[in-house]
């Protein structure tokens, strides 16, 4: 062959040869299939740890049982018991320590999400007691009349 | 060269077969591979959406950002509930203010007002990661960024995704986003971070109507696989082949 092949080909295998030797540092180790397939399951095997490592934010109830039963005995027999405490009080992430109080959302806007008045017959939006925004009271919080743990009763 | 009919035909037949022969099956597991491929297939997970009983009141939406803490403010967001609101004269209604993260709590659906006397239905749609059988987004990552894991969610490693944007085009779902933090491409996958130490995905958690659920399809015991399994349940663009893992009670064709 002529050299006005060899010396490009020599550069192009050279190029290929230095990806490859790139690769093998580049790349981590565990990356592979690791007993899956090539289409879909090609990956870094640490990454699936580092994702169930994330924090959880949000506890449950039954976490804040175990200090505020009574809050919750209140709670369960009355018609929110379905409602999660950490939708109005905030995920307990680092609750009680550090931080011994939690954001505690008593906003208008917070009921009005299930208790603001859409006429929706089919839908169960429509069968929630509801009121409508514009008439109802505007300026006050509804907790000032309403207790969140048990809105059976109003105190007026 | 010389060649008899014979060693022709006898090297033809040898040489098909050789290369018939998949690369694949050279690939031997070693035993602890083998053992985490069969324990692993214990679960795969799945999700139950009943739409009947979802009211929009949005807390889903709120607490997947919180938990898995995507900027609040940003238009992003894991999980999203759609109001579908559909008219007598054939017309079907849709929005999802930032998703439903505050609810709805407006009748006007885009500044438009709706007599109430004008509705055949309305009903209140919440969409996550279908965890497909057939990601097309795992399929179009030219870097491996994305995968499936062997109990079925499909997650994205933020330290190897480059940002391209090709799964985000790919889902037919619209799921995927930009992270706008992490500047990688990111989506719902079922809060792995909790189902995998036995609790429920956030949404879940926070739904007091019952309306998101969290299924293990390889669990026969598992009362929302039972209902799956036993009920008449559907999933979203099915003609696609992505074989989607969201199943919905109560879906209404006009649903897209």
């Amino acid at each position: 062959m002529k050299w006005h092949v060899l010396r490009p080909l020599g550069v192009a295998i050279g190029l290929i040869a230095t990806i490859f030797v790139a690769r093998e540092f580049l790349v981590p180790d565990d990356f592979g299939v690791h007993g899956q397939n090539f289409t879909y399951g090609y990956h870094r095997l640490s990454n699936i740890q580092e994702w169930k490592d994330f924090p959880v934010k949000y506890q449950g109830r039954e976490n804040c049982e175990e200090c505020h039963e009574e809050n919750l005995t209140e709670l369960n027999s009355s018609s929110h018991q379905n409602v999660e405490c950490e939708n109005c009080h905030g995920p307990a992430v680092g609750h009680p320590d550090p931080n011994e109080f939690l954001p505690l959302d008593k906003s208008r806007a917070l009921c009005l999400r299930c208790h603001a008045f859409l006429e929706y017959p089919n839908s169960d939006r429509g069968k929630l007691k509801s009121i409508v925004d514009r008439t109802h009271r505007r300026r006050d919080e509804c907790v000032k009349c309403h207790n969140p743990h048990d809105p059976r009763e109003s105190d007026e | 060269m010389t060649c008899s009919r014979r060693d022709f035909l006898k090297e033809a037949v040898g040489g098909t077969l050789a290369t018939a022969l998949p690369l694949s099956a050279f690939v031997f597991l070693t035993t602890d591979e083998a053992k985490a491929a069969i324990a692993d297939a214990k679960v795969r997970w799945a999700f139950l959406v009943d739409t009947t009983k979802c009211v929009g009141c949005g807390l889903c939406v709120k607490a997947c950002k919180t938990e898995n803490e995507i900027p609040y403010d940003a238009a992003v967001t894991r999980t999203w509930v759609e109001r579908y609101v559909v008219t007598k004269d054939g017309e079907t209604h849709i929005d999802s203010p930032m998703g439903g993260r505050d609810g709805f709590i407006d009748d006007k659906i885009r500044d438009e007002e709706i007599d109430p006397e004008d509705i055949d239905k309305a009903f209140f749609v919440p969409k996550l990661c279908n965890q497909c059988d057939n990601p097309a987004c795992v399929q179009v990552c030219p870097v491996g960024a994305t995968y499936q894991t062997d109990d079925g969610i499909v997650l994205i490693d933020r330290d190897w995704c480059i940002g391209c944007g090709y799964c985000i085009m790919a889902c037919p779902y619209g799921v995927r986003f930009f992270h706008p933090v992490h500047k990688v491409a990111d989506k719902c996958n079922f809060c792995y971070h909790r189902i995998s130490k036995g609790m429920q995905p956030a949404c879940v958690e926070c739904c007091s109507f019952g309306a998101r659920r969290l299924a293990n399809l390889r669990d026969p015991d598992d009362p929302v696989t039972k209902i799956i399994t036993t009920e008449r349940v559907a999933v979203l663009k099915d003609e696609y082949g992505t074989k989607p893992h969201v199943f919905y009670i109560g879906l209404d064709a006009s649903v897209r």
